[in-house]
């Protein structure tokens, strides 16, 4: 797993709040269901011994299997399996006895010319993931496979396969053991589809299954959609590949949406097929037919048996499951008083963070003011012992300190001033609470200084507090409580 | 024992070459130096040999030698001379299945079974010839031109494993290992006079083994005698966790078996088995149960309705199973390729140059079997017809330990005899398929000799893993045969020589 | 048993298995097919309902191996007995007929 934060390549990665609308586009709704593929954090291969290792030199991870040498025979990896059910567990899939099948088709960067995948027989199969608001997406199926070699096109326009002179595969991700979970077509909004990755992403790395780096393609998605009036039967959908973000997975399926309900529109069939999304033009792209699909002739893989993993394995595991976002978000959610998808509870859920927030209010802090800094400053939990951060959030509530001067505070004990010790900063600073008389004369000052501010104030224009509370501020340089100021102007207005 | 060829008076059946090297009574180089010349006397007409690795035999034997002058073991096949069909992969070494599209190409790395003789202290003496890719049953669909059966060089040896099976019946090696995925040991061990065996599915690893039909393949030896076949299961069967259908279990265990004789054991005679063996070789089998029964073996009569079934059945999923098992001969990371303006057209190009035309047809037929539309027609109903052939060979052994058939209709047929005819080919196979089906043991004996003097053999089946108790009714056929008054069975040398 | 096989039937086949006939090759490729099924309809005879198919004669479930590093081949080797490379990746013409 990655010590990294999931979040930072992505600039909208959590759901807006207007999720709960409908999707409507002309009277349309869109009927989404997403195929995601994982590639599983293992060591080695699903069928070899050869690194399953991102980034390192080309064809530096092969094996006679990864070649598809011949005489090269595939022996399962225990922990894809095992990986593999922790995944479908979490989506509370069934796990099952499971086979493998060929699926026979040539291409250059699929070296035996059949991929190895799960298909009669997945592991996992008829679960479901529920979205931070609630929203049950169903789970058809997540199977394990083996990824595909990488190839490089050279020459011609940009590095594109058409037009190019030739190409350069590279076998190192090659026979990499992916998990796919196909969804049921249960989605209905872009947002939906949005905090379903999001989600998935969460789970994946909660549970070690994968590091799930879209960026990297260790997660890849591919989404199948299709437009209807609400009601009618489903029409003819198609695939959308290339989708490298969550936010692009938004922006792909409506895109995909509006030009299908265009065509119906002008009543012009929608042709099924795959289409490839354009992140540049936010367009999506034919990229072949279905209509000329291969036929992959599947039969069951003679060179591999039957995976049954059975009561006991499936209850080790579920067992040894870590709480999952969801679990680990209503927790929370009711120690901080904060809903249980708000953006503070899933980005510090989503950073791992969760525990270090519960900490501070275990160290006798407070959770909720605990949380609003970690969500504002990242850096906390890994620089700053929840001790520390459970005083300062003890300072803030008794009001010994301002929300601004906590604020700066907690810049100080990253920086690692005063051993990180939030009273010696305070004090450094000279962060010292104000005693009333004093705080009042200011604001006696502030009136008398602006008079028609107060005027108004005292009329019933909030917005002139604004002027009033600003002199206090900058008389006490910024060591007055902006609530306290508050309570005092509302207190003299009578 | 009968001692098949030769007038040299250095042993040939691993046994007593082991065993003798063992003991350092006797010099694997001399050993080595002894099967070389009759190489060289007759390799040139009987074309067994895709490579002689004679140089590379000599520094091996040496080192046998000496490990035995230094006090050391070098195992139970110390300085046997062993032939490897051309479908094992052997590192460094070219391994070509007898096909143009492999190229030059030399594995990076060693077949389980040819590690396994290697460090039981056999001496790889060369890689045989083979119908292409294992497809055929004459050896004469090899890019590398056909061999010659070394008791008549006008006929087949028989495939394919005919290079293996003639390499030990020509005195080239004392012992040799072919693949077996519809009788390509068995029936080539009886038109050479050799003992073949296909052991259970399962028991000899296949990795390193260049696949044709995986749920059918296996591996197993050709040799003079059935102790010597015995000796050689010994040594490249047990368990290989780099193969995922390899039966977790230890070697073999058939030597201690051998001497038990036949006495209690229940041979069946299947009544319902497909007609078309030849009379001579009929003539042998009625012998070979009278020999059985001779020896206190009790004969009953048993049915398998399903056996005649087997050659359909093995004709859509072995084919079906090579089609994907061949589509990674593509021209993009090793063996040859023929140049052309995009991927796909090279793809159709390499293939369409480097498949012979067996190979064509039957990668053709199977992917019809396995293609939309089809595939519930063809592959999937072969597929409820080797259920029952497993199921009818399994209510057959609830009434007999073994089961005798011919293991070829005939003896061996002119070359180019059946060559325009592929499904007259097919049927060479019909006794044999079978237990490639089931997964069971079988074996071919040599059992003296039919029409025109030439080898015939019987072959003994027997429920999987119970290749001990085949070993042990294929031993009584051989010594039964070494003390009847037959005179011309299993001599190698062609008539009119000497 | 399915209709005849027929010289588009053989057509495609070859495709799907990327193998090139001449016409010749098509036409004796149809009729040898043709006779092959027609031997093979045999099992036409036989009742298969609630037959289960035998896909491997093993009985074996759950081989697995343990998630170890093992050894990888030497690339430079398994480079030069690839039929054409570059900047240490396998080369091939341009990829088109394939997925368009």
């Amino acid at each position: 797993m990655s010590g990294q934060p999931l979040y930072v390549n992505d600039d909208d990665f959590f759901p807006s709040n207007d999720e709960h609308e409908r999707w409507e586009h002309q009277g349309y709704e869109m009927v989404v269901g997403l195929e995601v593929h994982v590639e599983l954090a293992t060591q080695t291969k699903l069928f070899s011994a050869s690194p399953n290792r991102f980034g390192d030199e080309p064809n530096t991870n092969i094996d006679p299997v990864t070649l598809g040498l011949p005489g090269a025979l595939p022996v399962l990896n225990r922990q894809a399996v095992e990986l593999a059910m922790r995944l479908g567990l979490a989506l509370n899939c069934r796990v099952q006895k499971s086979t493998f099948a060929r699926k026979n088709y040539f291409y250059p960067d699929m070296p035996k010319a059949y991929q190895i995948s799960q298909y009669d027989e997945p592991i996992n199969a008829d679960g479901w993931l529920d979205l931070p608001d609630g929203f049950r997406v169903g789970i058809e199926r997540g199977h394990l496979e083996e990824d595909t070699g990488k190839s490089t096109h050279v020459g011609g326009p940009g590095g594109r396969i058409h037009g190019s002179d030739y190409s350069l595969i590279d076998f190192n991700r090659a026979g990499v053991p992916l998990v796919e979970i196909v969804s049921r077509p249960d989605i209905r909004h872009p947002e939906q589809a949005k905090a379903y990755v999001s989600e998935l992403r969460s789970i994946l790395v909660a549970v070690g299954a994968s590091d799930a780096k879209m960026e990297e393609g260790s997660m890849r998605v591919d989404a199948n959609v299709s437009v209807r009036k609400p009601g009618a039967d489903f029409n003819t959908r198609c695939e959308i590949k290339n989708v490298n973000s969550v936010r692009s997975v938004g922006r792909a399926i409506e895109y995909e949406a509006k030009r299908q309900i265009a065509l119906h529109e002008a009543g012009e069939p929608v042709i099924q097929q795959t289409r490839h999304w354009d992140e540049n033009d936010g367009k999506t792209h034919t990229l072949r037919s279905k209509e000329d699909a291969d036929d992959y002739r599947y039969f069951l893989e003679p060179d591999l048996v039957a995976v049954d993993p059975g009561p006991e394995w499936i209850e080790r595991v579920r067992a040894a499951l870590p709480p999952l976002p969801a679990a680990r978000r209503a927790t929370l959610s009711e120690a901080s008083d904060q809903p249980a998808n708000s953006e503070a509870v899933l980005l510090v859920v989503e950073r791992d963070q969760d525990e270090y927030v519960l900490s501070v209010g275990a160290g006798g802090g407070d959770v909720a003011l605990a949380l609003k800094h970690v969500k504002e400053a990242p850096d906390l939990s890994t620089v700053v012992p929840a001790r520390r951060l459970a005083t300062l959030t003890s300072m803030e509530s008794s009001g010994a300190v301002t929300a601004t001067q906590a604020k700066t505070i907690v810049d100080a004990m990253i920086a690692g001033d005063e051993e990180r010790d939030p009273e010696a900063i305070a004090a450094v600073l000279g962060f010292e609470a104000m005693d009333t008389s004093e705080l009042e004369s200011m604001v006696d000052e502030a009136i008398a200084s602006q008079p028609e501010a107060w005027e108004k104030f005292c009329a019933g224009e909030g917005k002139a507090m604004g002027a009033l509370v600003g002199a206090v501020m900058k008389a006490s340089k910024g060591q007055a409580d902006g609530k306290a100021v508050t309570a005092l102007l509302n207190q003299k207005k009578g | 024992m009968p001692d098949t060829t030769t007038h040299s008076e250095l042993p040939q059946h691993a046994t007593l070459i082991a065993e003798g090297v063992r003991r350092g009574t006797l010099s694997a180089v001399d050993v080595l130096d002894d099967h070389l010349a009759r190489i060289d006397a007759r390799e040139g007409e009987i074309h067994a040999f895709n490579l002689v690795l004679a140089d590379l035999a000599r520094e091996r034997a040496a080192e046998i030698d000496s490990i035995v002058a230094q006090g050391g073991d070098p195992g139970i096949l110390a300085g046997v001379p062993v032939a490897l069909k051309d479908n094992m992969c052997t590192r460094g070494i070219p391994t070509t299945c007898s096909s143009k599209i492999l190229g030059d190409w030399k594995p990076p790395y060693d077949a389980t079974a040819v590690i396994r003789l290697r460090e039981a202290g056999a001496v790889v003496v060369g890689k045989t010839n083979l119908d292409e890719f294992a497809m055929g049953s004459s050896t004469e669909n090899s890019a590398f031109g056909p061999t010659r059966n070394p008791h008549d060089t006008t006929r087949v040896p028989g495939g394919s494993s005919g290079g293996s099976a003639a390499a030990v019946a020509a005195g080239f090696a004392s012992i040799s290992l072919g693949s077996d995925t519809g009788g390509s040991i068995r029936q080539p061990a009886a038109l050479c006079g050799t003992v073949g065996v296909k052991p259970t599915y399962g028991a000899v690893s296949r990795l390193g083994l260049v696949a044709f039909g995986s749920s059918l393949d296996q591996i197993g030896p050709f040799a003079h005698s059935v102790d010597d076949a015995a000796l050689t299961l010994e040594a490249i069967s047990g368990h290989d966790p780099g193969d995922s259908t390899s039966i977790e279990r230890p070697p073999l265990d058939l030597r201690s078996k051998l001497q038990m004789g036949a006495a209690g054991l229940r041979v069946g005679r299947i009544t319902d088995l497909p007609t078309g063996a030849s009379p001579d070789v009929q003539a042998r089998l009625d012998e070979a149960f009278e020999a059985l029964a001779a020896a206190g073996a009790e004969i009953v009569d048993v049915e398998v309705p399903a056996f005649g079934y087997g050659l359909t059945a093995y004709y859509l999923i072995a084919p079906a199973e090579a089609s994907s098992n061949l589509a990674r001969f593509d021209g993009v990371r090793f063996g040859s390729r023929t140049s052309a303006p995009d991927t796909n057209q090279m793809y159709m190009a390499t293939r369409t140059d480097g498949f012979g035309a067996e190979v064509k047809r039957r990668i053709m037929l199977g992917t019809y079997a396995l293609s939309a539309g089809y595939q519930e027609a063809y592959y999937g109903r072969a597929q409820k017809v080797r259920r029952l052939i497993a199921d009818d060979f399994a209510a057959a052994y609830a009434q007999a330990d073994v089961l005798l058939t011919p293991a070829s209709p005939t003896v061996a047929f002119e070359i180019g005899d059946k060559s325009s005819d592929p499904l007259a080919m097919y049927l060479c196979d019909t006794y044999t398929i079978p237990s490639n089906l089931s997964g069971d043991p079988a074996m071919s004996v040599p059992f003296g000799t039919g029409d025109g003097g030439l080898p015939v053999g019987v072959q003994v089946l027997a429920p999987a893993l119970q290749d001990h108790t085949m070993f042990r009714a294929a031993a009584e056929l051989e010594r039964y045969m070494s003390l009847s008054v037959s005179d011309t069975h299993g001599d190698a040398e062609p008539k009119g020589a000497n | 048993m399915p209709e005849r096989i027929t010289t588009a039937d053989v057509s495609k086949v070859a495709t799907l298995a990327r193998l090139t006939l001449t016409d010749d090759e098509l036409a004796t490729a149809t009729v040898e097919l043709g006779a092959m099924l027609d031997h093979f309809a045999d099992i036409d005879a036989l009742d298969l309902d609630g037959v289960e198919p035998m896909n491997n004669p093993t009985h074996l479930v759950n081989v697995m191996r343990d998630d170890v590093v093992g050894e990888v081949l030497d690339r430079d080797e398994v480079l030069a007995a690839a039929p054409l490379a570059e900047d240490d990746r396998f080369r091939v013409p341009p990829i088109i007929g394939l997925d368009d």
